[in-house]
């Protein structure tokens, strides 16, 4: 009979030791407390930053362990084994066992101090943590307050303050992340993390967490009171060993094991974050998929033997680099190497102890990080290079290398993925077997399948190894149809002069028959962006939102936003929206922060009748839908404001009555401000004015949507028409020559401000043919979409049923 | 037993377009591929019964106007690394008319 195999945790130890093991020689049952299966832990910190969803980290789905035979059994916490009956209990009942696997991990170390069973406090551990998590950060002005300064903290800190919460971290010790960490990186990402707007505060001994029923505010010892409506748990994590300790089973810190994961009873078997081996209990996930790959041989009945490995860290959170690795304590012989780049936010120190790498930490720049940590494994004596050993692979051998050289440097030994223990020579293996992609190479070798941090190294391996049969997925194609890039694609319909989506298609060797959802209105943009008054629009390659002239909504009404000149309304078109959101029943009636108002949820076969009514009042397209010209906001400047200096308001009107219908590779979106008081918000605006006695600052490259950027300036001018000129100027470049999807502050960062200045501003001829360009597409664009759609004859065919079954189907 | 109802006329629905037809049990979608194949299946995502009559075709895929998950429009099935399937119906072209069965659509309309 095939034995019986109970594990108890679906956790990440556990999903790993499943697909070590040959599953088809036992008759396996996998207990989860969670309810759901394996997934990858690691990742709830983007999820918890909104950069991934949960799907996106599941490793293991209901067709993956059906598809083994595997009996799950999710939501079901064990809460006792009975050894003398080999068997486990649930609430459901008992299940016996032959071999049994402990892997429940850990579990959020709760501060003991008064409050802590509040509502909103929270550990960080699991799925609902960060559900929890994310309904408080739903509240506006939500304040979290995160009780812990090591990875797990900030990586909850930085994700929560991305969220939109007001976020503090208490954190007991002089420095961040001292474990991993000296104080001078901790005060680096400090540094960092409190110009992202996060409070942190050191030294901070925790009192007691205050509130009713619901927690209020987190007390310090020394009196300072911090109001929070979220308290994350951070300080550390304990080993869950209940069962085995209840189950007289030998347990330390952790549930002790031996080098084959056996723990001191017969036939039970430990692994992942719960379990202590040679006085050790790991945190990290690296360790516990070597003792994965073990305890599936021993379980075999094969020979295996752990052996600790030296792991490293890396925090993930978006935009700071770090890598800490070893002993970096001033300890007796040890020389210390270090290097810092104030300006530019850099700091690498190596711990030395008989030319040796004993320690290493960086912060700012980790690029030669798997090099160093390379070094520190093999031991290898670094007297030879001590001179430029600081400055990495790249001055070793004099010559700069590139990052490619680099890895083709590198030894097949060289650990490559730190999470799954993947060396080069085995990443070299596999391609060489015929993975020619990075996902290919994920599924044979799990590199870079957990916490994704060495994607870009797997890419260079692959080239170095392919040459130019790999190609990088990020800068080349621009999708899976093709492997040309934005630049090249708008490069050639201009020197080939392609005018039709197939034309381009063929000549540049698409390699799909039509194209997809990426290419397509890129290709459409490019189109008739290139040749306005030869290309016509390809409807079928816009968004839904551009080709219905609406907005779609989550579930398929639609929203209607007529233009509102430069902010500016009259009682006559007040009435007009009124009436029309009475007769077609609009449940929602917005504001937006645009300066107009928006009606939502109207049923898409009403969008022709509700845009004839609104063309009636005079009002016409917002374009709210579109790649193109969005709004122009303006305050009321001169004509009212004490404070005004010019008229800011008829300056915005006149803009956008130029602008508007003009379609762009992104949105854009102006504003004019009155004086430098600035209620119109022109600064963060993709092209913002500021009237001033003088005239008017121009500035550009604003943002102020999912990153935030304040405009640079592009000129200061005395009159209204040069202000126009510049702003269409401007306006043509972009569309012109900027990838589609970015908006100006991206297109700007790439081709530099300074290029932009000498098109637009210096080279009077550059700037009057830009204008003359734009004018040329306008004459086309120009108009009223919705007028247009709204025609009569237009009705039936676009908007009507192809056909109403509805009788017959139900006959 | 197929019994073939005639809906419209092929040029009534734009290549690598789509335009739906009303059903008691809720809207069907009938797709119009580059190649002038014609496929029909249900108006509603897999994923949140995102409008895929609204998406944009590619092949003999759509994808949807929501959240772009990549639907086959031979089979129905969610491409890629999404999971979920519509209903898929059987459709031809016969004369430049565009004929659906209406025998699983009644045989839904019956369950
Ligand atoms: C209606 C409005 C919210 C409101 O009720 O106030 C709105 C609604 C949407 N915004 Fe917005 N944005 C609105 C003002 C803004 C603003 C504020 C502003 O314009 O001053 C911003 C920040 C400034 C900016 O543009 O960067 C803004 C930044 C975004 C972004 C992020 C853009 C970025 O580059 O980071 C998106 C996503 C995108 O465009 O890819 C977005 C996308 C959207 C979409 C179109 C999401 C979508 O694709 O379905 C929303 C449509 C809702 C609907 O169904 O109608 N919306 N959105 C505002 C319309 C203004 C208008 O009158 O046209
Ligand atoms: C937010 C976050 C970020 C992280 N980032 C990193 C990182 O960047 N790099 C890294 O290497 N590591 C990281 N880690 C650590 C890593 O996730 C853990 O080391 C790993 O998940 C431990 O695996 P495990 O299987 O031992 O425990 P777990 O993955 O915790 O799984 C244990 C499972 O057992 C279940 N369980 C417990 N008791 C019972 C019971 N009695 N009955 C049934 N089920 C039970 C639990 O519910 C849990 O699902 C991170 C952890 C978190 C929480
Ligand atoms: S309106 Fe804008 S901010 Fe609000 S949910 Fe939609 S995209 Fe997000
Ligand atoms: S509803 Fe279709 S992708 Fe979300």
């Amino acid at each position: 009979m095939t034995q019986r195999l109970v594990i108890i945790g679906a956790g990440m130890a556990s999903g790993r030791l499943l697909e070590e093991l040959d599953t088809s020689a036992f008759d396996i049952t996998l207990f989860g407390a969670e309810p759901r299966g394996n997934y990858n832990r690691i990742l709830l910190s983007p999820v918890l930053a909104g950069e991934q969803e949960f799907d996106d980290i599941i490793t293991h789905d209901a067709a993956w362990y059906a598809c083994r035979k595997i009996t799950t059994r999710f939501g079901e916490t064990v809460v006792k084994i009975d050894r003398q009956k080999k068997l486990v209990v649930t609430s459901q009942g008992v299940t016996p066992y032959d071999k049994l696997v402990i892997a429940t991990g850990s579990a959020s170390f709760l501060v003991p101090v008064q409050g802590n069973d509040l509502l909103g406090v929270v550990g960080f551990r699991d799925l609902d943590d960060v559900e929890a998590m994310l309904a408080a950060a739903r509240k506006p002005g939500a304040k979290a307050v995160v009780i812990g300064g090591g990875l797990l903290g900030l990586e909850a800190a930085a994700a929560l303050h991305k969220q939109g919460m007001d976020v503090t971290v208490l954190h007991l010790m002089d420095h961040l992340m001292e474990r991993q960490l000296d104080p001078a990186a901790g005060y680096l990402l400090q540094k960092e993390l409190e110009g992202r707007g996060i409070k942190i505060v050191c030294k901070a001994h925790t009192a007691a967490i205050l509130g009713k029923d619901h927690v209020e505010a987190v007390l310090l010892e020394a009196g300072d009171l911090f109001p929070a409506d979220l308290v994350v748990m951070a300080a550390g994590i304990r080993p869950e060993t209940r069962l085995a300790t209840e189950a007289g089973i030998r347990v330390e810190r952790g549930i002790w094991v031996d080098d084959t994961m056996r723990t001191s009873a017969d036939d039970i078997y430990a692994l992942g974050e719960c379990v202590e081996h040679d006085a050790v209990v790991y945190g990290l996930v690296a360790p516990l998929f070597d003792m994965a790959r073990v305890l599936a041989r021993t379980l075999h009945g094969e020979a295996a033997a752990f052996v600790a490995p030296t792991v490293s860290t890396k925090l993930k959170v978006t935009g700071v680099d770090l890598f800490s690795v070893g002993d970096f304590s001033d300890g007796e012989g040890c020389e210390e190497i270090v290097f810092r780049d104030p300006a530019r936010g850099i700091y690498k120190r190596l711990i030395l102890r008989d030319n040796k790498i004993m320690g290493v930490v960086m912060y700012g720049d980790t690029a030669d990080s798997g090099w160093f940590f390379d070094k520190l494994k093999s031991g290898e004596d670094i007297s030879d290079i001590r001179e430029t050993l600081i400055f990495g692979p790249a001055f070793q051998g004099g010559e700069l290398m590139d990052p490619l050289a680099l890895v083709a440097s590198m030894p097949d030994s060289a650990e490559i993925c730190g999470c799954n223990g993947v060396c080069k020579g085995t990443i070299v293996q596999a391609i060489r077997d015929g993975a020619t992609d990075l996902q290919a190479v994920k599924s044979a070798t799990k590199a870079s399948a957990s916490c994704g941090s060495c994607s870009g190294l797997v890419e260079q391996v692959l080239a170095a190894i392919l040459g130019d049969e790999f190609k990088s997925p990020a800068p080349a194609g621009i999708c899976a149809c093709t492997d040309h890039s934005h630049q090249d694609i708008r490069r050639i319909i201009r020197s080939q002069q392609l005018k039709s989506i197939p034309a381009v298609m063929q000549e540049m060797g698409w390699k799909t028959s039509c194209g997809c959802h990426v290419c397509r209105p890129a290709l459409n943009y490019y189109l008739l962006c290139e040749w306005p008054l030869d290309y016509a629009d390809d409807a079928q390659s816009r968004f839904v939102n551009e080709r219905n002239h609406a907005n779609i909504q989550k579930d398929g009404t639609y929203s209607v936003v007529p233009r509102m000149w430069g902010g500016i309304t009259t009682p006559q078109e007040l009435r007009a929206i009124a009436d029309a959101a009475e007769k077609f029943n609009v449940p929602t009636i917005h504001v937006t922060g645009g300066q107009r108002i928006d009606l939502l949820g109207v049923q898409r076969e009403d969008l022709p009748a509700i845009w004839a009514d609104l063309n009636g009042a005079g009002l016409v397209s917002g374009h709210a839908y579109s790649k193109g010209l969005r709004t122009v906001k303006t305050c009321v400047g001169s004509d009212h404001c004490r404070f005004g200096t010019q008229d800011s308001t008829g300056l915005g009107i006149k803009l956008e009555k130029i602008l508007w219908g003009s379609w762009t590779p992104h949105k854009v979106k102006l504003a004019v401000s009155g004086c430098p008081r600035n209620c119109a918000e022109a600064t963060c605006k993709d092209l913002g004015v500021i009237c001033v006695e003088s005239g008017y600052q121009v500035s550009v490259a604003g943002a102020a949507g999912m990153e935030l950027k304040q405009t640079e300036p592009l000129a200061s001018v005395e009159t209204e028409d040069e202000v126009i000129e510049l702003a269409v100027a401007f306006i043509q470049l972009y569309r012109e020559s900027a990838d589609y999807l970015d908006r100006p502050y991206k297109w700007v960062a790439k081709v530099g401000l300074d290029w932009v200045i000498s098109r637009v501003v210096d080279d009077r001829e550059s700037r009057a043919a830009l204008v003359e360009r734009f004018e040329i597409s306008q004459s086309v664009y120009r108009k009223d979409p919705w007028a247009e759609q709204a025609r009569p004859e237009y009705r039936p065919r676009k908007w009507a049923a192809l056909a109403d079954l509805t009788l017959e189907a139900a006959e | 037993m197929s019994t073939w109802i005639d809906i419209a006329a092929l040029d009534d629905i734009a290549p690598r377009g789509a335009r739906v037809v009303k059903t008691a049990l809720g809207c069907v979608a009938i797709f119009r591929t580059g190649d002038d194949k014609v496929f029909a299946l249900d108006d509603a995502c897999p994923h949140k019964k995102g409008p895929l009559s609204e998406g944009i075709v590619h092949g003999t895929s759509v994808t949807c106007p929501l959240h772009n998950w990549v639907i086959s429009l031979e089979t129905g099935q969610a491409q890629g690394a999404d999971e979920g399937a519509v209903n898929t119906y059987e459709i031809k072209v016969e004369n430049g008319r565009i004929l659906l069965d209406g025998t699983r659509l009644r045989a839904r309309s019956a369950a």
